[in-house]
């Protein structure tokens, strides 16, 4: 194996960022796909498909991406929530995989919510 | 590059854990996530010891930051379908404190973890203990190349000992000053030895610093490499560590591939090797000079000092040897410096200290505290109390060598100098508590059973003024103790102190000394009155209910295994002497101390 030098350690300690940032806490965004019985019967599988293959995508390491029971409004799920750090959440209503995609973008990775897709922005915490 | 996943699970994998199952549950865990087809998006990482030992098998769930306890592989199938399907945290292994109702599901707000400052322990739970990449993740290595790159030995020196950082093996010898009276002796071969000689009954600090974090070690002892200029190594580690001689061999090997240890590391032209030594689990060897003695492939037995270690230590070469804990310590103290080491700490004892809980407490595990933390917060906030709401008699601080601290001392604030008031020591970091079932004298002739065995015989005072406290103790609590004998003990003891030429008889009497100082009356009852109150000492019980202390509760009668226990509804319980066999069975059930 390659011996290292001090900027390795440096690249090294980049790569692996993702999995100790998971661990150390202090995200930028918290991403809740709601995956009760409700939720997965509508499909909450490929948003949570969708939105791991978005954050592979965007090389970000202050996303965390987490499960939840049933948000209490079966009818309308696949659910999501989008909570932004020092922002109230934004729930995210009948998902589709191109709408989970749209919301990453422009919510997640830009700062700005997607109005037609949210259901309400406040309320509850998760954390 | 690395794959993201959305959750991490951190699965203990000290020893402790693996023992209660760990590894069978990662297995259960590996299989069910594959079926759940789940295994791309949750990572298992083995780590070190979590420090929560008592409720192992344990694993932290990230990002959520929860933690599990007494998980077992059946239990698997529903924990993974409810945390990472359903993302609700699985109520049944969540954690419930003591005499509480309400589960605490994240970590850092248990109260066990809450009090806690992780500097020795900075990678507890959170890196892979067999990976070296996740160590650099967290920032390892970067100490040990700003010493290499960036600092003159002078510099390293200056900084080790502003820090106030103290050896955590037990003396608390400054540890920068070590360095510095070694870096000064002139010499082209220099040794750096690591004492992992953790023999203390009860102690397991340095073993899960060396199970869950080698690399620490590594760095630690490269830093120190460099500040005396030693190119040669050894990792003295006892055999009966089997999980951390693996890993901390693994760890070398992994230095080495990736050029951190052996020729020009880092590309800065310094070298280190660095062996690990395998001892065969003598308690002196955990004595400097023994420890050399046996690396040199001697009988382990310590000499006079001096010369000291640092002008004449392994081969007659002057060596440093610091102790796993403090060498754990090193890197962020280079990393961060002198001042934000001792921004943590009192006067004259800085930064946090790793203790290992056993004995009466509800929470028995690792912890890591500031210096000067109440001894109560570790007993009561931490350690969760006294086990079976039996109360709180003492605490035996410093293993054989150290001495108990009773109850009414219990807001002594812990570090070197209050610790040493009380005539025990802060040792290694073992911390055995005690209830009122404990009998003071017994527990005094346990420890001196251990370094009556353990003495190496070299010098008289040890060897046979041990093996003297010893008989005087075995009589005692054999009920033949004679006027006077606590008087001999003390004054053989002071003798044993003062002439002893190592640390181990230096040290052992302080186990009786102390029980006297604080529990004389204990002694004194059962020379004079030939009583035990703790009810230990089977010769003093006599095994008959005392009647108006006895509450006709019938518990005795339920856990006599002889049929000697006679009782019934509304009645005292007797005691058929024809029958007893003195298991003490029925002593050990009573609530109300009514057996006599």
């Amino acid at each position: 194996m390659a011996k290292l030098t001090i900027a390795d350690l440096k690249k090294i300690k980049e790569e692996y960022h993702a999995n100790q940032a998971l661990r150390e806490g202090g995200f930028r965004v918290k991403i809740t796909v709601h995956m009760g019985t409700c939720g997965i019967a509508a499909g909450a599988r490929t948003i949570m498909n969708t939105v791991m293959e978005e954050l592979a995508k965007s090389d970000k390491k202050d996303i965390a991406i987490t499960t939840s029971g049933c948000a209490g409004l079966c009818s309308q799920e696949p659910m999501a929530t989008i909570e932004l750090a020092g922002e109230p959440p934004v729930k995210y209503i009948a998902l589709t995989e191109e709408k989970m995609r749209r919301i990453f973008t422009e919510h997640v990775m830009s700062g700005k919510p997607v109005k037609e897709f949210a259901l309400v922005q406040g309320h509850e915490t998760t954390y | 590059m690395e794959t993201t996943y959305r959750s991490n699970i951190m699965i203990c994998a000290g020893t402790g854990c693996v023992a209660n199952g760990s590894l069978k549950v990662k297995d259960a865990l590996e299989t069910e996530l594959i079926k759940r087809n789940l295994q791309k998006e949750v990572k298992i990482v083995l780590t070190g010891c979590n420090g929560f030992c008592a409720k192992g098998p344990v694993m932290v769930v990230y990002p959520e930051d929860i933690f599990y306890q007494l998980v077992k592989p059946e239990d698997v199938p529903h924990l993974v379908e409810e945390h990472f399907i359903k993302g609700r945290p699985v109520q049944k292994f969540l954690y419930t404190p003591p005499a509480q109702k309400d589960a605490i599901p994240v970590m850092n707000e248990i109260p066990f973890f809450k009090h806690q400052v992780l500097r020795a322990l900075r990678n507890r739970s959170l890196i892979d203990a067999e990976k070296i990449e996740e160590y650099i993740a967290r920032d390892g290595y970067m100490a040990a190349a700003k010493a290499l790159t960036e600092m003159t030995p002078e510099q390293i020196v200056s900084e080790m000992k502003k820090s106030g950082l103290r050896g955590r093996g037990g003396a608390g010898f400054l540890t920068g000053l070590k360095w510095e009276l070694c870096a000064r002796v002139p010499g082209d071969i220099k040794y750096i030895l690591c004492n992992g000689d953790e023999g203390d009954p009860g102690a397991f600090m340095d073993r899960s610093v060396m199970e869950a974090d080698p690399h620490s070690v590594l760095e630690g002892m490269i830093i120190a490499a460099k500040a005396i200029n030693a190119h040669y190594g050894y990792i003295y580690v006892r055999a009966e560590y089997p999980l951390a001689v693996h890993r901390l061999q693994l760890a070398i090997e992994q230095a080495k591939d990736r050029g951190l240890l052996g020729k020009d590391i880092l590309g800065t032209g310094f070298d280190l090797d660095i062996e690990i030594y395998q001892g065969a689990g003598a308690f002196v060897c955990g004595e400097e000079t023994a420890l050399m003695a046996s690396i040199e492939g001697k009988r382990g037995m310590p000499r006079a000092k001096p010369p000291f270690p640092a002008v004449k230590g392994l081969w007659m070469r002057p060596s440093v040897l610091n102790n796993v804990e403090t060498f754990a310590n090193v890197p962020p103290v280079i990393l961060h410096g002198a001042d934000w080491f001792a921004s943590l700490g009192t006067e004259k004892s800085k930064g946090t200290k790793v203790f290992a809980l056993s004995g009466a407490l509800n929470n028995i595990g690792l912890v890591e505290v500031p210096m000067g933390i109440p001894l109560k917060t570790i007993i009561y906030d931490i350690g969760g109390g006294v086990k079976n709401n039996r109360k709180f008699k003492a605490v035996q601080m410093g293993g054989p060598s150290g001495g108990c601290i009773p109850a009414s001392l219990i807001d002594t604030p812990v570090d070197y100098e209050n610790i040493n008031k009380t005539g025990a020591i802060m040792g290694s970091g073992g911390m055995v508590v005690m209830d009122e079932t404990t009998c003071m004298p017994a527990m005094a002739k346990f420890f001196l059973e251990f370094t009556e065995d353990e003495s190496c015989g070299k010098c008289v005072p040890c060897r046979v003024g041990n093996k003297t406290l010893l008989t005087i103790l075995q009589r005692i609590t054999s009920g033949e103790g004679r006027e006077g004998d606590i008087e001999l003990l003390l004054n053989l003891s002071q003798q044993i102190k003062d002439t002893s030429l190592c640390g181990l008889g230096q040290t052992s009497p302080n186990p009786v000394l102390t029980t006297i100082k604080y529990f004389r009356d204990e002694y004194e009852a059962h020379i004079k009155e030939h009583r035990c109150p703790a009810r230990v000492c089977t010769p003093l019980v006599k095994f008959v209910v005392d009647k108006d202390k006895c509450k006709k509760c019938g518990q005795c009668f339920r856990a006599c295994p002889t049929g000697a226990l006679k009782w019934e509804k509304g009645q005292v319980a007797y005691i058929d002497p024809e029958k007893c066999t003195k298991c003490k069975s029925c002593i050990k059930a009573c609530r109300f101390w009514s057996i006599d």
